[in-house]
């Protein structure tokens, strides 16, 4: 039987020494109508050769093309030494460090983890990881409406020019909970959010305000202005993001003049491959004064009773198994395993190596605008400056071009119809691996959808 | 210096490179369209080693666990069994590794097909009606168990229910998790035998009871015999009824929640199905439903047209809760999971229930031989049993912590240490059905020495471990000095 | 059998109050309560001009292992809390009946204090749950 070691003397055995005649009798307790019949609908067991053999198969009906999507989740080169590393059975068969002696591994590799995502924030401290990027926001949400004592309204300002799926999966978390989401459009030009729309909320009673940088557009805001409007307005700051971005851009701790409260963000980019959208993780830092109101596991540097240093889970009195219904998330199992692949791979790339990755990703994207862009008809749709996605507006409906670029094996783009009725727009991506060659490839093959 | 505990930041040089990880620098008048205003002036404090420092460091860290393919793990609640690497394998196919999640569903039908089966299995072994794979752990699956039963009373327009029953048992996402879904959360006493106090619970059920959270097993390590009369009491108050599917190994292949009369079920993969638990996560917590939840389900879903397959959406499912991630949830686990049913498979699953329960039961009764006491003793034990150290605490001073620690030092990781609550001084004690019997012999010998040493000399005990890179860490210290994050020159 | 001063009064949730001749009252936890808890970490504290009802939550303290919420044993208006505590919360454990106290109410009537226990069935009540 698969992974059931037992041999017929074993199980006699054990049976003698419980005291019963058969298996069947440890169930006695149950009620014997309830017992489940033989679950005819499970096809039979197969062998390792032959369940390798199905999935493989399947997986090579989904790889033949080449991806220009981003839209939150990024291909990246992710050095070999990554995941032979975090698949080591002592990362991937342990569970959460909860016998500090005996998990010091994992444990030091989170307070590293922290040590590497708020440096590259800016921020004083960080946890060790909630689900992935968009419930992240939701939890940032959450923990804003407790850490700012002087707002008495449970409302957030949340821009337009956020991630739709972000604002989608926050919006059906905290609406649980009476939270009102109130949503800041777009300067309809530049793609980015405006001082301006702002100004009808000043002096208002919002919790917090929620900054995107890069927003869902590519597009690079404001952040000093907007982070100083929501302080003056008496509004944390929670900024959404793109870890890659940060070897490049100014980090959330310096924006404006006191920095942001709190940072999420999907750690995808940091190591983590594509998968159909996950397992991923989400990273969540904040300022020291905020700490108390951090979802998630902490761990702490400390020292054993021999005075010898040593890591270990810290203010878990914020943590469900001890708080329980006063806990500050109902977080327990985490995305450690992509988290210690993210710190290993911060730690391959150092901060040159993460910033040539960000400026190659800055670069090919620009490229890959300006070939669409030659192509007539076909335009960048704002005029801000941008990261490494660009929104590009066709001639004619961007789901169909999309349809008809998927059947050339090009997957080009994320369509902005379906979230902000753009019928013709199309969000593109080139990161670091895309050649120059596909990305001519790409452009060819518009032009010939578009002709 | 402490070379043992040195950080990957003091083992940095300035000026040290891993080269060839990272793409060649790119030229500067490349980034001039990037504002100056929102260019970061320092380079963020990240470690500058070499890459054979890097996978020496990071080894070294990783051999100062434990994990399942290094000691016997009997973590209770936990369900630590062995981790099939062919389902590692198969999930890092380059295939399903490259495929973006927004890639149309022409270019993922491979996907879709496994994760459709995987939906069709999980309901046909808990006897629900319909499932979602969305939720990204338990508690993100209690979570859209929760909202399911909110969004169901408030499409009946019945908006009296304000409260969520949790028996003092239960484990802590489930009050964390009522509360993140707007709900008070009410505790029902759990009697000495294990079972939910029947007479409590139906005095707490009423008008306001929108539902009662429960795991059966329970998290006391048996069978909660009365479920069909709480079913009763709490459907009859128009309350639904939650399933913590933590314990589901217990009852594979024997007894389907389902059948029991429960409207909405969690499972956890990263538990019964296998999947790893990569030192704190990821898992991955699908929601099983019966009839009258399904419209309330967790997007996206797949759905089949014929013999190809699709997302459901909102469009399919106008009353969804709606989405809990960015995209589908935590999909790399949920085809390990797929590669675990498969290769069980139909005569597979229906053993781990019996094989799981033979081992928690032989070892409760070779325990209970050398000298422990059950804190259920005239009960079965399901797949998991508690004992308690009161007796030991008393007498010796000894307490369940001093225990656990002190396994370690016999290579055997602890068992779960006070939880449930409600037991003073607990051990709760999960082997799983991948153990040998000589697995589990070597840990009832250690415990059995264990015993002896805390009566013969118990600061022994108390002291432990001794063994392992550190000794018991300073909590407090770690709390009151709070140092969560490295900066040079900070002392350590 | 541990410390309980027989000048204060207790709450049944283990807080105590000592009178002030102007009316006013300090606020802490009993030595068995800090005790219970065991090396406190932190004090969440009220602010000061919050008023507050008997039962109230009023801050919580924390320890390694648990966390226990602070429930105001008199009504009255908050007028100074013990700022020591954010950074040496083990004054508490020190200390409970004086360093370690938590805060200064200004009652808003004294009867309050007729539904408290007096140190003798504070005892007995600890007897009883023990
Ligand atoms: C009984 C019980 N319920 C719920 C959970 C929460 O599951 P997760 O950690 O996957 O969120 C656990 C896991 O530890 C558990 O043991």
């Amino acid at each position: 039987m698969p992974y059931i070691p037992h041999t017929p003397e074993d199980v006699q055995s054990m049976l003698d020494a419980i005291g019963v005649a058969r298996i069947e009798d440890l169930f006695d307790e149950i009620p014997a109508h309830l017992k489940a019949g033989a679950l005819e609908k499970l096809p039979d067991g197969l062998t390792e050769m032959e369940v390798t053999a199905l999935m493989a198969a399947r997986a090579r009906q989904d790889e033949s093309a080449v991806c220009f999507i981003g839209a939150g989740a990024y291909e990246h080169h992710i050095p070999a030494a990554v995941w032979e590393i975090a698949t080591r059975g002592e990362y991937y068969t342990a569970y959460t460090p909860y016998q500090a002696e005996a998990s010091q591994g994992t444990l030091q590799t989170i307070y590293e983890y922290q040590s590497m995502i708020a440096h590259l924030t800016g921020m004083d401290v960080s946890n060790a990881s909630v689900y992935d990027g968009a419930s992240g926001l939701s939890e940032a949400v959450l923990m804003a409406l407790r850490a700012n004592r002087k707002s008495k309204a449970s409302r957030v300002l949340m821009p337009a020019a956020v991630h739709p799926l972000y604002r989608r999966a926050t919006r059906d978390i905290v609406t649980n909970q009476g939270v009102t989401i109130e949503e800041v459009p777009f300067c309809n030009e530049r793609g980015i959010t405006l001082l301006e729309s702002l100004a009808p909320y000043a002096g208002e009673d919002y919790a917090a305000l929620v900054i995107a940088q890069p927003n869902f557009f590519g597009c690079l805001e404001d952040v000093d202005a907007l982070t100083d409007w929501a302080h003056a307005n008496n509004m944390l700051v929670i900024a959404v993001v793109n870890p890659t971005s940060l070897a490049l851009l100014k980090p959330p701790g310096e924006w404006g003049s006191g920095g942001v409260d709190i940072v999420v963000g999907e750690g995808q980019p940091l190591g983590v491959p594509l998968s159909s959208g996950g397992p991923y993780f989400g990273f969540m830092c904040c300022k020291q004064q905020h700490v108390r109101q951090m979802p998630g596991r902490i761990i702490g540097r400390t020292v054993d009773m021999d005075g010898k240093p040593g890591f270990a889970l810290t203010l878990q009195a914020r943590e469900q198994h001890i708080r329980r219904s006063k806990a500050t998330s109902n977080i327990c199992t985490n995305q450690g395993l992509a988290m210690t692949a993210a710190t290993i791979y911060m730690s391959l790339l150092g901060a040159d190596g993460l910033a040539s990755v960000a400026g190659h990703c800055h670069a090919n994207t620009n490229l890959l605008a300006d070939k669409l862009c030659a192509i007539k008809g076909v335009k960048r749709r704002f005029s801000s400056a941008t990261f490494h996605e660009v929104v590009i507006e066709l001639p004619q409906s961007a789901n169909l071009t999309l349809k008809a670029l998927a059947a050339k094996n090009i997957l080009g783009g994320y369509s902005l119809a379906p979230a902000y009725g753009f019928d013709n727009a199309m969000l593109v991506c080139a990161t670091e691996v895309r050649t120059q060659d596909e990305i001519e490839q790409y452009a060819a093959a518009l032009a010939e959808v578009l002709a | 210096m402490n070379r043992e505990a040195q950080l990957i930041f003091e083992v940095s040089k300035a000026g040290r490179r891993a080269y060839s990880q990272a793409p060649k620098p790119v030229a500067d008048d490349k980034l001039n369209d990037l504002p100056a205003a929102l260019r970061r002036q320092s380079k963020p404090l990240l470690p500058e080693v070499s890459e054979l420092q890097v996978v020496r460091h990071y080894t070294n860290l990783s051999s100062k666990n434990f994990a399942i393919d290094k000691q016997f793990y009997p973590l209770g609640s936990c369900t630590m069994k062995y981790n099939p690497r062919g389902a590692n394998r198969a999930a890092m196919l380059p295939g399903f590794l490259k495929r973006h999640p927004l890639a149309p569903e022409s270019h993922s039908q491979g996907y879709l097909a496994c994760l459709f089966e995987l939906q069709e299995f999980l309901k046909e072994v808990t006897g629900m009606k319909g499932v979602s794979l969305t939720p990204m752990a338990g508690a993100q699956g209690e979570f859209a168990g929760v909202a399911m039963i909110r969004a169901y009373h408030e499409a009946r327009n019945d908006h009296e229910r304000t409260e969520i029953l949790v028996p003092e048992a239960a484990h802590g996402t489930n009050p964390a998790t009522a509360v993140m879904c707007g709900y008070k959360v009410r505790e029902v006493p759990v009697n000495d035998d294990g079972d939910v106090d029947l007479e409590a619970l139906k005095a707490a059920c009423g008008p306001q009871t929108a539902g009662l959270m429960m795991t059966n097993p329970s998290t006391c390590g048996v069978f909660e015999r009365q479920v069909e009369a709480i079913a009763k009491a709490v459907h009859e108050a128009g309350g639904l009824l939650y399933y913590d599917g933590a314990n589901l190994n217990a009852i594979l292949g024997k007894v389907r929640p389902g059948d029991m009369g429960f409207d909405v079920i969690h499972m956890n993969l990263h538990k019964t199905f296998a999947t790893p638990h990569g030192g704190g996560g990821p898992g991955a917590g699908p929601v099983g439903v019966s009839e009258r939840l399904k419209p309330f389900l967790p997007t996206p879903i797949v759905g089949q047209d014929g013999d190809s397959y699709r997302w459901l959406t909102d469009a399919d499912l106008p009353q969804t809760i709606g989405h809990l991630s960015a995209f589908m949830g935590n999909a790399g686990v949920l085809l390990r999971a797929y590669y675990y049913a498969r290769a069980l498979g139909r005569e597979g699953m229906l053993r781990v229930g019996e094989y799981s329960s033979l081992a928690a039961n032989y070892m409760l009764k070779r325990l209970q031989q050398v000298g422990y006491t059950a804190a259920y003793p005239d009960r079965r034990a399901s797949h998991e049993f508690i004992l308690t150290l009161a007796k030991e605490a008393k007498a010796f001073d000894v307490s369940a912590m001093d225990v656990a620690k002190r396994l370690l030092d016999y290579n055997q990781h602890a068992p779960t240490t006070y939880f449930p609550l409600l037991v003073p001084e607990c051990l709760l004690i999960e082997p799983t059905e991948t153990e040998t019997k000589e697995a589990l012999d070597e840990f009832i010998d250690a415990m059995a020495r264990i015993l002896e040493e805390a009566r013969e000399n118990p600061e022994l005990v108390k002291g432990a471990p001794y063994s392992q890179p550190v000794r018991r860490l300073d909590d407090v210290r770690a709390a009151r000095e709070l140092n969560l994050v490295f900066r040079p020159g900070a002392s350590a | 059998m541990s410390n309980i001063p027989a000048e204060l009064r207790y709450a049944k949730s283990h807080e105590w109050v000592r009178l002030e001749h102007d009316g006013t009252a300090y606020v802490g936890i009993s030595e068995h309560a800090q005790d219970a808890m065991g090396d406190l970490v932190y004090v969440e504290l009220p602010e000061v001009g919050q008023t507050v009802a008997v039962a109230d939550e009023t801050g919580v303290v924390e320890s390694v292992k648990a966390a226990s919420d602070i429930y105001a044993p008199v009504s009255g208006e908050i007028i100074a809390v013990n700022e020591a505590l954010n950074d040496t919360p083990e004054l508490v454990n020190q200390d409970c009946y004086g360093d370690g106290w938590l805060y200064q109410i200004k009652l808003a009537d004294k009867a309050d204090l007729d539904g408290l226990l007096s140190a003798e069935d504070y005892a007995a009540q600890l007897e009883e749950d023990a």
